[in-house]
C-alpha cells in the first residue's frame, strides 16, 4: 500500500528531515512511527499526504508514484487519505455534523449519503448525541474523536494520524488507539505518528523508530527490534 | 453524468447560499464595503445620466442649425423658386424653406412698425431668402463648410450666413466632458476592483484555517474558490443596487428644479433617468467588477494557503 524507496527530504532551509528511508507498509496494516521531536515522524506523514514533496527517492501510495502526481491532481489523491491532527483542527463556527461532513461534501456525495455516513461515523466514535453541537462545547477528547470521525467518514484507504493522543490523558489515549485498531480491523491501512513509545509498545503492532530523519529500528512487541 | 451535473449544481447552490450567509454574518463591515462600492459605481452611472441629458438638450440645438442663403436682389420670385427646387435635390440638404421677398417685407413692416418709411422706397430692398436644413443630425463644421462653399459660388447666391461656431464649441466641450467621465469611470471601476479584491483577500485570510482543512481533505481550487467568487457576485449585486438607488434618488431630487428651469426657457425638457436597459447595464457592470475583483484576489492569494 505504501512503499518508500531511498527517500530523502531536505527542506529549503537545508534541514535534512528524512534520509534514505526504506519501508513497506502492506494493505490493511497498522504501523506506529515513533521517535523524539524532530525525528521526522510528521514529515513522513506529510510526504504520504503530499503536503510536502520528497527531494529524492521514490514513494508509492496505493500504486501511485507520488512524484508523478501533478499539483492539480493532489486534491483527488488526498480523497483516499484520512488525516488526524494533534490539535484536531476542527472548524469552530460549524456544527459537529458540518465538520464531519466536510470530506463527503468535498467529494460531492448526495445529501442523504452525507447524512447517513456522518451519523454512522459519529455513532462509531460515540458522539452521535453531539451532532448539532459546536466543537467548543466538547471536551478535548471528544473533539479528537470528532477529528477521527471526520478522517474516516469518506472511507479512506489510508488513515494518517499525527500525534493523535498528544493532548489526551493516558486513559483517553488508550481508548483512541483502540478506536484506530477498530478501523484497521475493517481493512483501513493506519499510520500513527506518536512519541508515546511506552503506550504503543503494548499495541502489538509494527513500530518504526526514527531518529534524526533515519530509521533507527523497526519491529513489534513480539519480535525483537531490528536496528538499521 | 446526470449525477455529476447534480453534484455540480448542488455544490454551486451550497456556495451561493453559504456566501450569502457569510455576508449576513458580518453585516456592518459588509454593508459599509457595499456602500463604498455603490458610491463608486453611482458616480459613473450619474455622469452617464448627466451626459445623456446634456446630449438630449444639445441635440435640440443641433437641429436648429440652419444655413441662410440670401439670393441676389435681381433674382425674382420664380427664379428663386426654381433655385430652391434645384438645391433641395442635394443629398446633404434635408429641407428648405423659401421666404419670398414680398413676404419678408410684409413681415418686417408688421414687426418693425416702419410701414410709412418702407412705403416711401421705390422697390423692395429685401432679397429672397432660402433657409436650408442639412441632412446630418449633429452639427459638423467640415460638412457645413463644404456645403456653404458649394452654394456660395452659385450665381443666384449673394450671401450665406450660418452660426454653428457656438454649437461646435459646445460639441467640443461635451467631447471633453465625455473623456473626463470615461477617465473617472475607469478609475472608479479600478477602485471597485481593488475594494472587492481587498475584501476577498481579507476574507481568504480569515478563512485560512478552513481552506487548509478543505485542501487536506481533497478540496480542489475550484471548490474552495467558489464561495469567494459568489461573495464577489453579492458585492456586485448589492453595490449595483446601492448605485441605482443613489442615482434614482438624485434624479428624483433634481427633476423638480430642472423642470422649473426648463419652463422658464419655454422648453418641455424633462430629466431622463437610467431607464431599463441602462439599469441592466449598471447591474451587469457591477456584477462583472465584483466577480473580476474576487477572481483576481482568489487567483492571487488562494495558492498561498497550503496545509502545513
Amino acid at each position: 500500500m505504501i512503499q518508500f524507496t531511498n527517500v530523502f527530504m531536505t527542506y529549503p532551509s537545508g534541514n535534512k528531515a528524512l534520509q534514505n528511508i526504506n519501508l513497506n507498509i502492506d494493505k490493511g496494516e497498522m504501523v506506529y512511527i515513533s521517535g523524539r521531536s524532530g525525528a521526522g515522524k510528521s514529515t513522513l506523514l506529510k510526504l504520504i499526504n503530499l503536503i510536502d514533496r520528497h527531494t529524492r527517492g521514490q514513494i508509492i501510495v496505493k500504486g501511485q508514484n507520488l512524484e508523478r502526481i501533478k499539483n492539480n491532481r493532489i486534491p483527488i489523491f488526498r480523497r483516499n487519505i484520512g488525516f488526524i491532527f494533534q490539535n484536531h483542527r476542527l472548524l469552530n463556527d460549524r456544527t459537529i455534523f458540518d465538520n464531519v461532513a466536510l470530506p463527503l461534501v468535498i467529494s460531492g456525495s448526495s445529501h442523504q449519503e452525507v447524512k447517513r455516513r456522518v451519523q454512522a461515523a459519529l455513532d462509531k466514535v460515540d458522539l452521535l448525541s453531539k451532532i448539532n453541537n459546536c466543537p467548543m462545547e466538547l471536551s478535548g477528547g471528544e473533539q479528537q474523536r470528532v477529528g477521527v470521525a471526520r478522517a474516516v467518514v469518506h472511507r479512506p484507504a489510508v488513515l494518517l494520524a499525527d500525534e493523535p493522543t498528544g493532548n489526551l490523558d493516558p486513559a483517553l489515549s488508550w481508548d483512541m488507539m483502540k478506536l484506530f485498531e477498530q478501523f484497521n480491523q475493517v481493512g483501513v491501512t493506519v499510520l500513527i505518528a506518536s512519541h508515546e513509545l511506552d503506550m504503543i509498545k503494548h499495541m502489538n503492532k509494527r513500530i518504526i523508530i526514527l531518529n534524526g530523519g533515519r530509521i533507527l529500528a523497526m519491529g513489534d512487541n513480539n519480535k525483537k527490534f531490528i536496528s538499521h | 453524468m446526470n449525477q455529476l451535473i447534480k453534484t455540480w449544481l448542488a455544490q454551486h447552490a451550497q456556495a451561493f447560499f453559504f456566501s450569502l450567509g457569510q455576508y449576513a454574518k458580518n453585516p456592518v463591515n459588509n454593508i459599509l464595503t457595499t456602500i463604498v462600492i455603490g458610491i463608486s459605481l453611482a458616480f459613473p452611472a450619474g455622469f452617464y445620466v448627466f451626459l445623456s441629458n446634456a446630449q438630449i438638450v444639445s441635440s435640440g440645438w443641433d437641429n436648429a442649425v440652419e444655413i441662410n442663403i440670401f439670393l441676389e436682389t435681381t433674382i425674382d420670385e420664380q427664379q428663386a423658386t426654381d433655385f430652391a427646387n434645384q438645391i433641395s435635390k442635394r443629398n446633404d440638404i434635408a429641407d428648405i424653406i423659401l421666404i419670398k421677398k414680398d413676404k419678408a417685407l410684409a413681415e418686417y413692416k408688421k414687426l418693425s412698425g416702419f410701414t410709412n418709411v418702407l412705403d416711401v422706397l421705390d422697390e423692395n430692398p429685401f432679397p429672397n431668402v432660402i433657409l436650408v436644413k442639412p441632412t446630418y443630425k449633429y452639427f459638423d463644421e467640415s460638412k457645413t463648410k463644404h456645403l456653404v462653399e458649394e452654394l456660395r459660388v452659385m450665381p443666384e447666391v449673394d450671401n450665406i450666413q450660418y452660426d454653428g461656431k457656438w454649437i461646435n464649441r459646445l460639441a467640443k466641450i461635451i467631447d471633453i466632458v465625455k473623456l473626463v467621465i470615461f477617465i473617472l469611470s475607469t478609475l472608479l471601476a479600478i477602485a471597485v476592483l481593488l475594494i472587492v479584491g481587498n475584501t476577498i483577500r481579507l476574507s481568504i485570510y480569515s478563512y485560512r484555517h478552513e481552506i487548509e482543512i478543505t485542501k487536506l481533505f481533497g478540496g480542489t481550487d475550484s471548490f474552495i474558490q467558489r464561495p469567494f467568487l459568489y461573495s464577489g457576485l453579492w458585492y456586485g449585486i448589492f453595490g449595483g443596487l446601492i448605485a441605482w438607488i443613489l442615482v434614482s434618488a438624485s434624479m428624483q431630487i433634481l427633476s423638480g428644479p430642472v423642470n422649473n428651469l426648463s419652463i422658464l426657457y419655454a422648453s418641455n425638457f424633462q430629466l431622463t433617468g437610467l431607464g431599463l436597459v441602462n439599469t441592466f447595464c449598471l447591474f451587469g457592470f457591477a456584477i462583472l467588477l465584483g466577480l473580476l475583483g474576487s477572481w483576481i484576489a482568489v487567483k492571487r492569494h488562494l495558492r498561498s494557503v497550503e496545509p502545513k
